[in-house]
């Protein structure tokens, strides 16, 4: 049998040629997300912003009746709903902001939250409330500033790691690839509108850790070659890094998405936004590792011997790898 | 490197049994099989995004203890000090500013109701719960410290926590979590209920009942201002009673709890038919009771839920049985739920729900059904990629991976850890990175081969390189997920905790276990050529 190789034998593009292009481009990107994220903002959900969401479906029929749910939801006085189709046609959800006042007595969301199901439930017999979130706007205050710590953190706290397990240069490049990375994921929400609740935090601070794999692999790489070619200059360097991982950059990548297809097209409708943002971030983070976390290196001015020292003693991997630890 | 000397394989071997065994209750349970009762069964725990439930988050008004406070001991003084011999009169009391003052008329008493006062303010435990100042000679104030004060919260909400569990345990729902959350939370889980309306009804009841004296003499037009005479509450009627929309004044103090109750039972009024509580009073209560009716009688009371008057009959005699009747407009749910609460005893405090989520368990088991197909298709997939891309080493890879999935799903079943919505994404993250540590492993020992390597040396270079980018990418992983876990909040946890068990089982089945079966075969076949 004929064994499949997705990337043939010793190639040898020069990615970095283009390191400038695509730094402008890169950069172009960075500000375009900010840009959409402050003009357009983001969908948030009630986990971050307050407010409600009821989940219905509308067992036995076809479709859900968006048009008389608003009707009626409307007349309740609470102000316009959004009714968003969720998963199945015959599923929706349906926000709402929170009621006037209710900063300071947050009974009046419950009571709200009451009403509206009891109205449904009484205008069609056939619906079956699938669930109800409901965040006043003190919680979710609070969930929206652990959610920013928690991306803050992982991706200083990161970059410190790679800081001691590299040099200086690697750890800054590492970061600004994450930057990068959050950045455009945030872009994503901005424009397509898909609502942004806790689990997409969740899905950053992953595509956060999958990134870094990359950058990792690469990083170690350039290491590796760092030792062993003493006199290569640095842009043929990181090319010849590059070119040596590119195969298992894409087996890996190509992996990944074979594992997240299937849940964006026949997972949970909650899990949709979750896998959408993953699935974008392995692209966005398999280039980055190779256009902005490779490329900054040479602008850190990275030297040939900062790894030369430690050369001949195994650290603490090794040692673990081989299982004497 | 590649040995692997007995007692390590029939190590490694017996801890791959192990874990996977522990993996099989949870299949079970969620697969929907029977899982045999006399076999042991830790399996994982849904989360209530899975099964359906609620979760709500109680949080208390920090403001209403001190309040509370201040009104007790306010009471506790006065007792003390007309108790005095001779009584000592005191006069321009006020509890504003969260401190108590009043003034001793007779400078001569101040010593003498310093001393009544002291013990008072020393409280029972170590540390003092208030701090007492006397200044204008006269003035006596009483401020609670912060120590007093943090510590009564705690108490509080310790037996709020208590109340809510009796309450919860009195409809019988199934296995509910109550915890503390912070100082002033408290959250409630309950897997499965059909009713969260009911629940939240239930445990959002602070259920204090009073007995206070109605105030004749208030003017109806001063209280339909809002005005009420000196020493007395202004409070309105209870939505559904007889007189809802309407207010009554009662006397601030001298009436009496409801706090020592013995039984509570929803009934009937054998007049009307219309359904009541019954409430018996513990001895102390039925003297308290009997004390109140005798001294009052002819005049009105006010019987109060939660600031709310309920009804205002008249003592028409003494009532020293111990018992009464409640009566207040109430449905036979809601009077049964009123029994409920006062059986449990009233909140010491007002909560609040400031978050809940309700999963009802038809979207619950929709989730897990699809979770499990997308879950189902994607190794597939994997599986087969790796074959083809990798033969033999492939083929290792995936029994590895398939191990993983089991190793994680026992490691949680033996840890009770929860699996949640975002947890089954966790699951199909892992499997890519499982799938990662090896493909960077047969990837570099292709290179090596490729660099004219012989096949032990490929093997073994491989496994070392590719180890240290696996070991450096899985620590930052965990760092991650260690965030999620600390910032994240219920499911999100969930998610987190699955990545962290995932990380350490991958470590061991895509590196150790792998190389294990690889140097088997080696061993075995000694190959002059490897086909990867």
């Amino acid at each position: 049998m004929k064994l499949l190789k997705l990337v043939p034998d010793n190639t040898n593009i020069h990615f970095l040629k283009w390191r400038m292009p695509f730094f402008v481009v890169s950069g172009l990107l960075i500000a375009a997300s900010w840009a959409l994220v402050i003009v357009n903002g983001l969908n948030l959900g009630v986990d971050f912003v307050g407010g409600q969401m009821i989940r219905v479906t509308f067992v036995g029929q076809n479709d859900a009746p968006v048009s008389e749910m608003r009707r009626e939801i409307a007349g309740l006085g609470y102000g316009d709903p959004i009714i968003q189709r969720f998963g199945q046609p015959n599923e929706a959800s349906i926000r709402m902001k929170l009621p006037e006042g209710s900063d300071r007595q947050p009974d009046l969301a419950n009571t709200m939250a009451e009403r509206i199901t009891g109205a449904l439930k009484a205008a069609h017999p056939g619906i079956r409330i699938d669930g109800v979130d409901s965040v006043s706007g003190k919680v979710s205050g609070e969930l929206f500033q652990t959610g920013l710590m928690s991306l803050l953190f992982a991706m200083i706290a990161i970059s410190i790691y790679i800081w001691v397990r590299f040099e200086w240069q690697f750890g800054v490049g590492a970061l600004f690839a994450l930057f990068h990375d959050v950045s455009l994921t945030l872009g994503m929400f901005a424009i397509t509108g898909l609502e942004f609740d806790l689990n997409i935090v969740a899905a950053i601070l992953t595509i956060i850790g999958y990134s870094l794999n990359d950058t990792i692999v690469v990083y170690d790489r350039i290491r590796e070659n760092l030792k062993k070619y003493r006199k290569m200059p640095l842009p043929e360097l990181l090319d010849l890094s590059v070119n040596e991982t590119l195969a298992r950059t894409v087996m890996t990548s190509l992996t990944l998405l074979i594992a997240l297809i299937p849940l964006l097209f026949f997972g949970p409708a909650s899990l949709f936004g979750m896998a959408a943002a993953i699935t974008l971030g392995i692209f966005i983070g398999t280039y980055s590792s190779i256009y902005m976390a490779a490329p900054l290196l040479i602008w850190f001015g990275v030297k040939s011997d900062s790894f030369v020292p430690a050369a001949d003693v195994p650290d603490k991997a090794e040692r673990i790898a081989r299982g004497e630890a | 490197m590649l040995d692997f000397p007995r007692w390590k394989k029939i190590w490694l071997w017996s801890l791959i049994v192990v874990v996977s065994l522990a993996s099989l209750p949870s299949l079970a349970s969620l697969s929907g099989q029977h899982w045999p009762d006399s076999l042991p069964d830790p399996a994982v725990n849904l989360g209530l995004d899975l099964a359906g439930g609620s979760h709500i988050l109680l949080e208390a008004d920090a403001s209403q203890i001190a309040a509370q406070r201040l009104e007790t001991m306010e009471e506790s003084v006065r007792t003390v000090l007309r108790q005095a011999e001779p009584a000592i009169r005191i006069g321009d009391v006020s509890t504003q500013n969260n401190r108590l003052s009043f003034m001793v008329e007779s400078a001569a008493d101040v010593d003498r109701a310093r001393e009544a006062v002291l013990p008072l303010v020393n409280g029972t435990g170590l540390t003092r719960e208030w701090s007492l100042s006397v200044v204008d000679e006269t003035r006596f104030v009483l401020t609670p410290t912060q120590q007093g004060l943090a510590d009564a919260l705690d108490q509080a909400m310790d037996s709020a926590k208590d109340v809510i569990d009796r309450r919860i345990n009195a409809i019988g729902t199934l296995e509910p979590t109550i915890i503390r959350q912070g100082d002033t939370r408290i959250v409630v889980q309950a897997p499965g209920q059909q009713d969260p309306e009911a629940l939240k009804a239930l445990i959002g009841q602070t259920a204090k009942l009073e007995f206070k004296l109605v105030d004749l003499n208030a003017l109806p037009s001063d209280i339909q201002a809002g005005i009420a005479p000196p020493g007395s509450q202004i409070y309105p009627y209870a939505d559904g009673s007889a007189n809802a929309g309407q207010a009554v004044a009662v006397r601030r103090l001298g009436g009496i709890k409801g706090d020592n109750l013995v039984g509570a039972q929803q009934g009937f009024d054998p007049r009307d038919n219309s359904p009541v509580v019954n409430i018996q009073f513990d001895q102390q209560g039925a003297a308290k009771f009997a004390r109140l009716t005798t001294q009052n009688v002819n005049k009105p009371f006010a019987i109060i839920l939660d600031d709310k008057v309920l009804s205002a009959p008249n003592i028409n005699e003494p009532i020293r049985g111990g018992t009464a009747q409640i009566s207040g407009g109430f449905t036979v749910e809601s009077a049964n739920q009123l029994a409920i609460a006062l059986r449990s005893g009233a909140l010491p405090v007002d909560l609040k729900v400031i978050e809940e989520r309700t999963v009802g368990p038809d979207l619950g088991a929709d989730s897990i059904r699809r979770g499990l197909v997308a879950l189902g298709v994607g190794t597939v997939l994997i599986l087969l990629l790796m074959i083809v891309t990798y033969g033999r080493f492939g083929l290792y890879a995936n029994a590895a991976l398939i191990l993983n999935v089991l190793m994680i799903l026992g490691i949680m079943a033996v840890m009770n850890a929860t699996l949640t919505l975002p947890g089954l994404a966790g699951f199909v993250l892992t499997i890519g990175a499982a799938v990662d540590a090896n493909v960077l492993i047969n990837e570099r020992i292709r290179e090596e081969r490729r660099r004219g390597r012989k096949v032990l040396a490929a093997v073994e270079t491989g496994y070392k390189e590719a180890s240290r980018a696996i070991y450096d990418a899985n620590i930052t992983n965990v760092i991650a997920a260690t965030l999620l876990f600390l910032f994240g909040q219920g499911p999100v946890k969930g998610f987190a905790v699955v990545l962290v068990i995932g990380v350490a089982t991958s470590m061991f089945t895509a590196v150790t276990i792998t190389r294990m079966w690889f140097a088997g075969w080696l061993r075995r076949t000694r190959p002059a050529d490897l086909h990867i």
